[in-house]
């Protein structure tokens, strides 16, 4: 397997977006940073464009990439190798590179001008996103053949997780603003592997405070270690279920 | 054995076996299900029913079979932005238990001298060389060639089919799928004819040849077509 990563990564690399990529979000953490004034508002800033650029540039890069590497799948789905080592190769190598480049990109100002617990959830919340992202990605590129589908597929998984799933949590909340609503919020947190990320971020700023009786409910649960645990237990939930079903169907489907 | 694309019934409960040491030649109308039965040898298209076996055992699901098979595509698509070179040592890299490397195709072809141009800038003949010297380097006991000799030029052909009878002589197993007669029946000592995804025919060129009492195939194999439609 380490073989076939190794013929991934190289052909990663001599792509250049991702450079270009870690060299984007280097720009933006460091000016962020120094915008904000206080490191704790340079990570806040930080992690709403991280949120939503991350998912977007992982997803959109992963499926162009899978449907790019189809020839080099096929040829070696003609060697003596497992489909699985291959489809496992290809999305290791792709999520690790990213990985690198977010790491890179946000992780080496964070440590410069904003190190703390927050800052290293910040990273490792992105780290999993990428992860999660590029599994959803590589999901909708084995359900079709057809690249174009499958890059709308890839756009549309990341409308609803980005965009449109906030927007149906606001409308419940707003509807249903007379009960008590702490705990099916948190629910809802669960169901989105974005909110769950930003929210393990937020808690352990001071901005937290503002968030009211929620707020503190989610604290409470958040705050704690066992609480941190079970949301990175879930984020990995996010990652692990995607990846498991592709995987399955590409080795179940002719190519 | 049997596969469908969708509604479309591509091998309909085919069921053959080759020996080793012959040269089998798979003819049939475009569409008849030549590329796909190749493909489902390779594990590449899974059929819907059926097995395939090698040896005795069922290949389906598994893997390491294949190093047993050199496999040369119709059409060989390659990721354009690797050169020849990377081509050529990943496959190495990933076959490294192979005991023997036969390198003469590369030789014949004089691929050495274009080992750094990329794949993406190559005609669809020198694709074709480099899937050959592809199939026969790691010494495969199983060749499945597709449609081998289109595109190439005649010399270069020429050289393939030399290589191909080379190898029968060493005792192994060649499929090929064609569409030029001549060609099949310079190589070949069987023909297998695939028709609507069902085996037609699977006979000796000889004994076609009898059967008809034509001293050539192409004419042999239009008699029996004709015959039965």
């Amino acid at each position: 397997m380490n073989k076939i990563i190794k013929y991934v990564l190289y052909d990663i690399i001599r792509s250049k977006i991702i450079l270009a990529y870690t060299l984007f979000l280097l720009l933006l953490s460091v000016g962020l940073f120094n915008l904000g004034g206080s490191p704790d508002k340079g990570i806040l800033s930080l992690l709403n464009v991280v949120q939503l650029t991350v998912p977007l540039i992982s997803i959109v890069f992963a499926t162009t990439h899978f449907y790019n590497s189809y020839e080099f799948m096929e040829l070696l789905v003609a060697q003596p190798i497992n489909r699985k080592k291959i489809f496992l190769s290809e999305y290791f190598g792709v999520a690790c590179s990213l990985s690198v480049a977010f790491i890179l990109g946000v992780g080496a100002p964070v440590l410069l001008f904003g190190a703390s617990l927050t800052g290293l959830y910040l990273v490792l919340t992105g780290v999993f996103i990428t992860f999660i992202f590029v599994a959803m990605a590589f999901l909708a590129s084995v359900i079709t053949r057809d690249k174009a589908k499958g890059i709308g597929i890839a756009l549309l998984l990341w409308f609803y997780f980005a965009l449109i799933y906030d927007g149906v949590v606001l409308l419940i909340l707003y509807y249903f603003s007379e009960y008590p609503l702490e705990y099916a919020t948190l629910a809802l947190t669960a169901l989105n592997p974005i909110d769950l990320a930003r929210i393990i971020v937020l808690l352990n700023l001071d901005v937290s405070a503002l968030m009211g009786y929620t707020g503190a409910l989610y604290k409470s649960i958040f705050g704690s270690v066992w609480g941190i645990g079970l949301s990175f237990g879930l984020l990995l939930l996010w990652g692990l279920l995607p990846v498991l079903s592709s995987v399955r169907t590409f080795s179940k489907r002719d190519l | 054995m049997c596969k469908s694309y969708g509604k479309l019934q591509v091998l309909n409960n085919v069921s053959v076996k080759f020996d080793t040491g012959k040269v089998v030649s798979v003819i049939g109308p475009n569409g008849s299900g030549k590329t796909t039965m190749s493909k489902c040898i390779l594990g590449m298209v899974l059929p819907d029913s059926g097995d395939i076996k090698m040896n005795g055992e069922s290949v389906l699901q598994k893997y390491a079979y294949r190093n047993q098979i050199g496999y040369m595509p119709q059409i060989g698509r390659y990721p354009k932005n690797m050169k020849i070179r990377q081509v050529m040592d990943m496959v190495r890299d990933i076959r490294k238990d192979a005991t023997k490397i036969d390198e003469e195709l590369i030789g014949l072809y004089g691929l050495k001298s274009m080992y750094d141009k990329r794949m993406g800038a190559l005609s669809g003949g020198t694709k074709q060389k480099v899937s050959a010297a592809l199939a026969f380097m790691f010494d495969p006991q199983v060749l499945i060639l597709d449609e081998p000799t289109a595109g190439l030029d005649p010399i270069s052909a020429e050289i393939l089919k030399g290589k191909i009878l080379k190898e029968k002589k060493r005792g192994k197993l060649v499929l090929i799928t064609s569409h030029i007669m001549s060609e099949v029946e310079e190589v070949a000592d069987e023909v297998m004819c695939l028709m609507d995804g069902s085996v037609k025919f699977y006979e000796t060129i000889t004994s076609l040849k009898a059967q008809t009492q034509e001293d050539r195939l192409s004419r042999a194999i239009a008699k029996i077509m004709n015959d039965e439609v």
